[in-house]
């Protein structure tokens, strides 16, 4: 029993990382309909520049809370910024062409992001300082959870609720909507769609970087290739949860997660990353909208 | 109009011809008959990118003596090495060893450290007669790819032993689980020969977990083994990983040993692993605090030039590289005839591979030369028979703690 209840704290933690990740792809979905394959890269842009931060506050040998919460912002704040540098330059010259031309862009920005890591950063895994030394709690039953997952936990669970309050509870969140169901109508109600895309490329790249640096907060190697497997898994995920749909890709992201964990504990490692496809296949087949997706019926 | 047209690519492609004849011609540099190219592979960049930079750095330091000693060249002709990368990828590494063997006009390939990429590269190397020493490859299938294929390190078997032997005699434990790489050959055969060793020797495998090199979480496979209380780990992979998993370990609260082998051997290891690697035990091809004179200058030059200290991978190919140059100054000596071809022939001639086939016959031959990771005789398999030593992580630094032989 203990070591299923472990299992679950373990597949929770991992899940809440896919669902930050998710959560870029969905809400660039939802605004644009392009799956923005350079997601991923974006986690692990983000986990690199929480890397640089760190070194250059000297934030390994000396570890405190304050610059763990300053390397974070860091790297949010930063990678918001590469999120906007990508869509001005390289989704925006091809939004009016087909969306065929988008998704080969994305896959190409994908690829530049990664091998300008091997180039920039270097090939040979790098060591991710530890700002904040790992100690264990006891839960109880057995079942103990270390303070970084339990960081890991509670960041990703903030970080979401309060894109909830922005999405929900505020002009701009409520312009994201608008611009979600329909671009001109919108722009007729005098919403910039610009604005709002670029708006919504920040806040999703800035989930993505929070998410590299929590994992790597956790599991202390970072190399440029570390984007691609979590990037693919976040993005079945958002389709898992209903593609476009913003409590689907946490959902998702969580079911994704603790299938994970639990085919790895009791079934075979092999089959872990198969998993994530599997339940891809299944979903599209039995619900194609993903569990909190609307069926949408094609205009004749 | 469209004739102006047209002649635009022909003119361009008729320059790009006359370039590539041109580059020929100068790059063919082999037809010259003043030199000889080493050939080497290796993982420059990608996820175990430090084997390939050790073994690169390795083999310049063998190249920098035989500079100092003898003005850089063997019987008159001058040794130039030729480094490729193959990314840490099997597919890669055929690739360049046919680009080494064919273009560059290699006569002898130095590589590689990973034992899948190595049985790449093996085939190639056999099928056109190019002798290739693999520094540190331990897979037993690596020789038996033919005759032409050379390793300077112990084996998996006897790597796979050596730990069970540790494990039950040395340190008295009779519980331990695995965790292995299911997509590395080197981690798969290490761990069956230490299951079959420690069984034999009265201890029992409590369960067998797996990963994929590149995972970044291990809580769910180090959860299932704590719950059967193993008194020990045993973790035959690769150093990247191997740092994740005694963390992750340690946060679950598993305090037990964890015991490895030579993939182990690298300075990420403690880096990646912190305090989480104090006792961990592996097997390793040497231990630079054993006070050995080969060794000791080995490593003064080692850090002179790189300003750090070398890893067993580096020692390695240092100790191919100089039984190649042995090698080929014995055939210098013996046989002036088939040296002067092996600067002079081309790939793929009838010259080129009886001048190679007489090399090989030299390397086959190999015993009792002073390495500085021990004395290496290859046996009729061509497999160098060594004893191995046992490394302890001692509060973040490797302690030599026995050697076992074989």
């Amino acid at each position: 029993m203990s070591e299923f209840l472990q299992q679950l704290v373990n597949g929770v933690t991992w899940g809440s990382v896919y669902a930050l990740i998710a959560l870029g792809y969905t809400m660039v979905y939802g605004i644009l309909r392009l799956i923005n394959f350079a997601h991923g890269d974006i986690y692990m842009l983000g986990a690199f520049i929480g890397l640089y931060t760190s070194r250059f506050l000297h934030a390994g040998s000396a570890p405190s809370p304050v610059k763990a919460v300053i390397v974070l912002l860091t790297s949010m704040v930063v990678s918001a910024l590469i999120g906007v540098v990508i869509e001005r330059f390289a989704y925006k010259p091809v939004r009016k062409s087909p969306r065929l031309s988008a998704l080969i862009t994305a896959i190409g920005v994908s690829l530049l992001l990664e091998n300008g890591g091997v180039l920039v950063f270097g090939a040979d895994p790098k060591f991710f300082p530890q700002l904040i030394p790992s100690h264990n709690i006891a839960l109880g039953l057995g079942v103990t959870i270390s303070n970084q997952q339990l960081i890991v936990l509670v960041v990703s669970l903030v970080l979401m609720l309060l894109l909830r309050l922005l999405v929900l509870h505020t002009r701009v969140g409520k312009a994201m909507q608008a611009v979600s169901h329909n671009h001109m109508a919108a722009s007729l109600m005098g919403i910039s769609v610009d604005r709002i895309i670029t708006f919504t490329f920040m806040i999703g790249s800035a989930l993505a970087a929070a998410a590299g640096v929590l994992v790597a907060l956790q599991s202390p190697k970072i190399e440029p290739y570390m984007g691609i497997m979590p990037g693919l898994k976040a993005f079945v995920a958002a389709v898992l949860g209903g593609i476009g749909n913003i409590p689907g890709a946490v959902v998702g992201g969580l079911v994704m997660g603790v299938a994970e964990v639990l085919v790895t504990g009791y079934v075979s490692p092999t089959y872990r990353d198969a998993i994530a496809f599997v339940l891809l296949i299944v979903i599209l087949l039995v619900r194609p909208a993903g569990i909190f997706g609307k069926a949408v019926s094609e205009k004749v | 109009m469209k004739l102006r047209s047209m002649l635009g690519p022909v003119a361009a492609v008729a320059l790009v011809a006359a370039a590539l004849s041109s580059g020929c011609a100068s790059k063919g540099g082999n037809g010259g008959a003043d030199e000889i190219v080493i050939g080497e592979y290796g993982s420059l960049t990608g996820n175990d990118a430090t084997f390939g930079q050790s073994t690169k750095a390795g083999v310049e330091i063998a190249l920098q003596e035989l500079a100092a000693q003898k003005g850089g060249k063997i019987g008159g002709l001058a040794v130039r090495s030729v480094v490729e990368d193959d990314q840490g990828k099997a597919e890669e590494a055929a690739t360049v060893v046919q680009k080494l063997i064919n273009q560059d006009q290699v006569v002898c390939v130095i590589g590689e450290v990973a034992s899948s990429r190595s049985l790449a590269a093996a085939p190639i190397c056999q099928s056109a007669g190019v002798p290739m020493i693999s520094p540190s490859s331990t897979n037993p299938k690596v020789t038996q790819a033919g005759d032409y294929i050379f390793r300077m390190c112990f084996l998996d078997d006897f790597q796979g032993e050596t730990m069970a032997k540790f494990a039950r005699v040395n340190l008295g434990l009779k519980k331990v689980a695995i965790l292995k790489d299911v997509k590395s050959d080197y981690s798969i055969g290490l761990a069956q020969y230490f299951t079959a060793a420690f069984t034999q020797a009265g201890g029992t495998i409590v369960t067998e977990q797996a990963y994929t090199a590149g995972d970044q979480d291990f809580s769910a496979q180090l959860t299932a083994m704590k719950a059967k209380n193993p008194e020990a780990i045993f973790i035959p992979g690769y150093y990247t990983e191997v740092g994740l998993i005694a963390r992750k370990a340690r946060e679950l609260g598993i305090n037990v040993p964890l015991l490895g082998g030579d993939g182990w051997e690298s300075e990420k290891l403690i880096e990646i692993g912190g305090d989480a690697m104090n006792g961990a035990y592996y097997s390793n091809h040497w231990a630079l605090d054993k006070p050995d004179t080969t060794l000791q200058a080995f490593l003064q030059k080692y850090k002179t030039k790189f300003n750090s200290e070398p890893d067993a991978i580096a020692g390695l190919a240092y100790d191919a590289a100089g039984v190649l140059f042995s090698c080929m100054e014995k055939l210098a000596a013996t046989d002036p005839a088939s040296f002067a071809a092996l600067g002079s022939s081309k790939a793929g001639t009838p010259e080129r591979k009886a001048a190679c086939a007489k090399l090989r016959d030299l390397i086959a031959a190999t015993a009792a030369y002073p390495g500085v990771t021990g004395n290496i005789t290859l046996d009729a398999n061509r497999n160098a028979s060594k004893p191995a030593v046992v490394i302890e992580v001692k509060g973040g630094k490797k302690v030599y703690n026995t050697s076992m032989t074989p």
